[in-house]
């Protein structure tokens, strides 16, 4: 099994929290510490975590930037809550260091609370309470003054548009507003870093779209996110980079492009009458003549080529003519790109869902 | 500082809210201590009791057991939100691990407190009974619950913490109660008991809590015995928050 993938660490080229921007609103930004550089928002150096001699988590290493959305992905039992629990100075590491805005997580656990803001996986509300009352409770708890407080909350009921139910009991509150509430929570302290847990477990279509959209609404005033989720399609739409977990290790890391690219580029397949026996020949001419082509793999019993091309589809047009100069009759053709689920079984031999049963 | 009073502050506040949400659970939780404990079980054993004023003598004993249920489900909104992730957010803040348990204590003596003054009136309006040291002894048997909550608060919160699931909490707080009261002076006094029960006894908090607010209701001002029985109750509270503290500081890192 492999380890890091050092092709594919290519740094994003989102929007994302540019030094130069003024980041209003819902994000502080981070503009304060280091405003002309990119700063490290977590640093995670050799993290081990052992629970009863079970090792849970070996040898993690691995950064967050400044205004990424970064992106933990790994079916249940991965090590992802571990990691995000370790960040939160919820757990102590066994072994190796946390910093989270340079601060580290155990010599500066309330530093490091500080500036984070966190959306748990459940959905952790109070259903005796109302929203508003949620989240005067956490404007409190992050020391807010009153003044303060209460102009957060107006920006935040109306980010994740709950300012019309804000004085109804949570108990009435949907699945879907009671984790709009649980991430309007994780803003209230203006945190430098969101970390959101599976923020779209078990949520309606609509309700993930509109919490994509949120996500990326904040990363564009400039705040650094990080997430675990185990929806590859999450994962694929809003991360600028991910680091694929599997077994307490870290597999894969790099920009959701990068890692689909590592896997040696988009896919053609094609099919050709039983009567061709001449296809290991023509996979050499084509590699050959072909600039584009990676990779061939003849398989002669099923009179099939598999050809990795660069990932453009411009290569198809080139490809079919090559063949059919070489007096080659198609029967079938088949394109495919690579998914993030490829990558994921390529790096982990399995698939995401196979042993996480609740999904 | 006044960063721990803002936190204590909006956390006692929760409990609260929450509180005053649950209309019919802070109904029954003031109702049920008198209606069960002095109407029924004080009526029933009047007649048997060898005791002149058994209702007068029941009523110290109905103040300590309010205390001793508040006190020993004290832990139960801990355990709640330990369940349901709650606590991973108040946790996740950047807040005194200590507002927490300040909170708990504010909320429970609070409520403990106002059911005491409703059986005292109660017992008073329906029995006569009448503290021979007065108002000021009222206030007094109000110190007294408390430095008895202090110490159970403590204990339900480190169960709340240490025992896995809330079915487990509950069936634990279900058999320590009810052996607490009877080995305790709550019912009958010591000198009555089987030699054995009378034992035991001796060795339960609860009993010196009784003690005390009896002496205070049918005795009056006999300060060398109820500071005596304070100080006991003191020694209980320093033993179960220290012992408390240590389970906590290891959980909560």
């Amino acid at each position: 099994m492999q380890t890091h993938k050092p092709s594919a660490s290519k740094a994003s080229d989102r929007p994302a929290g540019r030094e130069g921007e003024a980041p209003s609103g819902y994000a502080g930004g981070g503009g304060d510490a280091s405003p002309y550089k990119r700063m490290k928002a977590i640093e995670i150096r050799h993290l081990k975590k052992t629970f009863n001699e079970k090792t849970v988590l070996e040898n993690l290493t691995l950064d967050v930037e400044e205004g990424e959305v970064f992106g933990m992905l790994g079916p249940n039992g991965a090590g992802k809550t571990t990691t995000i629990r370790t960040i939160l100075t919820l757990l102590k590491p066994s072994e190796g260091q946390v910093k989270v805005w340079g601060h580290d997580v155990e010599t500066q656990p309330r530093e490091v609370r500080q500036v984070l803001g966190y959306v748990p996986q459940e959905k952790a509300v109070d259903r005796f309470l109302t929203g508003r009352e949620h989240l005067t409770l956490v404007a409190d708890l992050y020391h807010l003054g009153k003044t303060e407080a209460r102009k957060r909350i107006r920006e935040v009921l109306e980010l994740v548009d709950l300012t019309q139910k804000a004085d109804d009991l949570v108990n009435s509150y949907s699945g879907g507003m009671k984790k709009k509430l649980d991430i309007a929570c994780g803003l209230i302290p203006d945190p430098k870093v969101l970390v959101l847990d599976e923020p779209t477990l078990g949520l309606d279509v609509e309700s993930r779209i509109r919490i994509w959209e949120y996500i990326r609404r904040l990363q564009h005033a400039g705040l650094t996110t990080l997430m675990t989720t185990n929806y590859l399609d999450e994962a694929d739409q809003l991360c600028d980079r991910i680091a694929i977990l599997d077994r307490g290790r870290l597999v894969a890391l790099g920009t959701p492009e990068g890692l689909k690219k590592g896997l040696g580029g988009d896919r053609v397949t094609i099919q050709f009458g039983p009567q061709q026996d001449r296809l290991e020949e023509l996979a050499g001419s084509l590699r050959k003549e072909l600039p584009f082509v990676n990779e061939i793999k003849v398989s002669p019993a099923s009179h099939e080529l598999e050809i990795r091309v660069t990932s453009n589809e411009e290569a198809l047009a080139p490809l079919i003519q090559a063949i059919h100069q070489h007096r080659h009759p198609i029967l079938a053709i088949q394109y495919s790109r690579p998914t993030l689920e490829d990558v994921f079984i390529t790096y982990t031999g399995h698939k995401i869902k196979e042993d996480s049963a609740l999904l | 500082m006044k960063w721990i009073l803002q936190e204590t502050i909006a956390l006692t506040m929760r409990s609260v809210r929450r509180l005053s949400r649950e209309r019919i659970s802070m109904v029954f939780g003031l109702i049920q201590p008198m209606l069960f404990w002095l109407i029924l079980f004080g009526n029933l054993f009047q007649k048997t009791a060898q005791i002149p004023n058994y209702i007068s003598f029941l009523t110290g004993g109905v103040v300590a057991m309010t205390v001793l249920n508040s006190g020993l489900s004290g832990g139960v909104d801990l355990l709640f939100d330990k369940e349901s992730g709650f606590l991973e957010r108040l946790l996740s803040a950047p807040i005194s691990r200590n507002s927490l348990i300040y909170s708990r204590f504010i909320f429970v003596m609070g409520i403990t407190s106002a059911q005491i003054l409703m059986i005292l009136l109660v017992a008073y309006i329906l029995f006569g009974v009448y503290p021979l040291s007065g108002l000021a002894g009222l206030a007094f048997i109000l110190v007294v619950g408390l430095f008895f909550g202090l110490g159970l608060i403590a204990i339900s919160m480190t169960l709340a913490f240490a025992i896995k699931g809330h079915g487990n909490f509950f069936a634990l707080m279900g058999f320590l109660t009810l052996p607490l009261i009877f080995l305790s002076s709550a019912l009958v006094p010591v000198q009555y008991m089987p030699g054995w029960m009378g034992f035991l006894a001796q060795f339960n908090p609860m009993t010196y809590a009784v003690d005390a607010v009896r002496s205070i209701i049918l005795g009056g001002w006999l300060w060398t015995d109820i500071l005596k029985l304070l100080a006991i109750l003191l020694v209980f509270d320093v033993v179960s928050i220290w012992a408390s503290s240590r389970v906590f500081l290891r959980q909560l890192g």
